[in-house]
């Protein structure tokens, strides 16, 4: 019988990294935080307020089991154990059935908590592109929020909505962004709004004979500017930082910049040694790391009390 | 005098022969990609079956997203004005119509004459159209027709969050893992869109009668939904589907097209705010 080969374009590869310089029995408090969003899940550990561990994974259909998931990723290039966590936090769409979590918190404060450990301290608006939702975040020099706006109603402008766009015209999710400039001349962007309505106009542009490379970057437009509608509503102020699995899309993320006038940061650690060390920066981490540096504070106030097994 | 009235929408072409107050014929058909050619295929097609030629028709106005498309019509009308003009003949004592079709919704606030006095449409989202029964249908694996007739079985009342077509497919698919009974959940897509239908409704203000045309007023298990959220009694007219084609075939009996009224474009509420 002949093999079927489908291919899902949605699909993105999931991701672990372990921090060789840090030995994690010599830390004093270690502590996770563990997103769990609509599509992925990241499991975040950090030792002493140091990036230890991550895993980045695909949130499955049920929260519990894509926390386990994400968890025994992060884990899985280490020797420790999820009993040797001192204090779990859970955050994102998913952050009350994260069951190792003695704790959740908002994806709106981790992000920005997050933001301002991994951009620096001038951070002052966040854009999280997430994967059913987009929030936009003001924030202080200490990472805390002032104030968002968030749209959580339409897929129009989150990740869900360029899964979908991905699948409509067959190219991997990550390649549309680098086709999208492979064009001659910029398109006019994809006027619907909806993504429904979009895949009929994505439908008719094919039919038309309209390059695929450039319906990408009409597709890409769209979004900048659906995105763009947020900001400003919120008021964009610079330093300024796209974290999410849409902030990974250059071409949404160069086309938003051309229509703010703003240029983002560039995606690297705000930590001379993250940088010097070739750390991986993972735009998905923020919320998770987020969620970990509230777990070390909490514990340091003593607000909080170590959950440690071993 | 003999006329015809063409609506040419996203999804379907309608079209009404009429000679005074006396249907000819009428015949509906897929828009397709290739509007003018399924618009004139499906004209000669009723003018054959009626008996009639090109040339014994004295007028013909066509409304519709794509009434630009059709080229042997005199004038065109919005699909508004046609919706109004429709109603009216068939139920004089309307004073809202909601016309619910593939692609967009509108909601007309019409006066005794048949004249527009106020209308909103939302045709920027997939909620609360057409489509998104069809995708709904398609996640919930059963037809269309099917999924009006099971609404109407469904014994408890679930509350559903999503407002997007997008997401409200994947909550559909979390519900059928849940092994939730399929009525329960085709009920449950049904109020989601009545509610939405109902709360643009509000903006022009629900006058009764109200009157549901367009491709969902066949829908039986909607119109249902729509009838307790909006906790009015909901009239749907003969052949709904033939409303716009009708109110065209109507102007171009009494040689009236255009209407000036300001519409208000519904733009999605989809954006919430916080202070951290």
């Amino acid at each position: 019988m002949a093999e079927v080969k489908t291919q899902e374009f949605w699909r993105w590869p999931e991701t672990n990294w372990v921090n060789p310089d840090i030995n994690w029995k010599q830390g004093r408090v270690i502590t996770a935080g563990v997103d769990v969003g609509s599509v992925s899940t990241q499991a975040v550990i950090m030792v002493d307020g140091e990036l230890y561990a991550y895993g980045n994974t695909r949130t499955g259909s049920d929260s519990p089991n894509s926390a386990r998931k994400g968890m025994e990723f992060a884990l899985e290039k280490s020797d420790i154990k999820i009993d040797n966590i001192d204090y779990c936090i859970g955050t994102g769409y998913g952050r009350v059935n994260v069951p190792m979590a003695q704790q959740s918190i908002t994806e709106i404060s981790c992000h920005a908590r997050g933001a301002n450990f991994m951009y620096g301290p001038e951070v002052r608006t966040v854009m999280d592109m997430g994967g059913q939702d987009c929030k936009a975040i003001n924030l202080d020099e200490r990472g805390k929020v002032l104030n968002f706006m968030m749209n959580d109603k339409c897929a129009a402008g989150t990740g869900r909505g360029m899964e979908v766009f991905a699948d409509l015209i067959r190219v991997p999710v990550w390649e549309i962004g680098p086709r999208s400039f492979q064009i001659s001349k910029e398109p006019p962007m994809i006027s619907s709004t909806c993504v429904v309505f979009a895949k009929s106009e994505v439908v008719g542009l094919l039919e038309s004979g309209m390059p695929e490379n450039e319906i990408m970057a009409a597709y890409c437009s769209a979004m900048a500017h659906r995105i763009m509608e947020l900001l400003n509503r919120l008021g964009v102020r610079e330093k300024f930082v796209i974290t999410g699995g849409i902030a990974k899309n250059e071409g949404v993320v160069k086309r938003l910049e051309k229509e703010l006038g703003i240029k983002t940061a560039e995606c690297v650690w705000y930590k001379k040694e993250y940088i010097d060390r070739k750390y991986p920066f993972d735009t998905q981490l923020a919320g998770g790391i987020g969620a970990a540096l509230f777990g070390q504070a909490l514990l340091k106030m003593g607000k909080a009390k170590s959950a440690r097994i071993f | 005098m003999i006329v015809a009235g063409i609506d040419i929408g996203g999804k379907n072409v309608h079209i009404v022969v009429k000679k005074d107050g006396q249907i000819l014929g009428k015949i509906t058909g897929p828009t397709g990609i290739k509007k003018a050619e399924a618009v004139e295929q499906l004209y000669d097609e009723v003018l054959k079956k009626a008996g009639l030629s090109r040339k014994d028709i004295e007028r013909v106005v066509a409304t519709g997203s794509a009434a630009k498309r059709v080229a042997f019509a005199n004038d065109a009308i919005t699909d508004v004005a046609a919706d109004a003009r429709g109603v009216i003949k068939l139920i004089p004592s309307a004073r809202t119509v909601i016309d619910v079709g593939a692609e967009e919704g509108r909601f007309i606030k019409v006066s005794p004459e048949g004249k527009v006095l106020d209308f909103a449409i939302n045709e920027k989202c997939a909620a609360g159209t057409g489509t998104f029964v069809e995708a709904m249908a398609r996640a919930l694996e059963v037809s269309v027709d099917e999924m009006s007739k099971i609404t109407l079985q469904s014994t408890q009342t679930l509350s559903t969050n999503a407002q997007c077509a997008v997401f409200g497919e994947s909550e559909v698919i979390s519900l059928i893992h849940q092994k939730t009974p399929k009525p329960d959940i085709a009920r449950a897509v049904m109020n989601a869109i009545a509610g939405r239908i109902a709360s643009v409704a509000r903006i022009v203000g629900l006058e009764k009668d109200v009157v549901m045309v367009g491709g969902m007023a066949r829908n039986a298990g909607f119109v249902d939904s729509l009838k307790k959220n909006t906790k009015m009694d909901v009239l749907v007219p003969e052949d709904p589907d033939y409303i716009g084609a009708l109110g065209a075939a109507e102007a171009a009996a009494a040689g009236i097209y255009t209407e000036e009224v300001k519409a208000k474009v519904v733009e999605g509420e989809t954006d919430s705010e916080g202070k951290g």
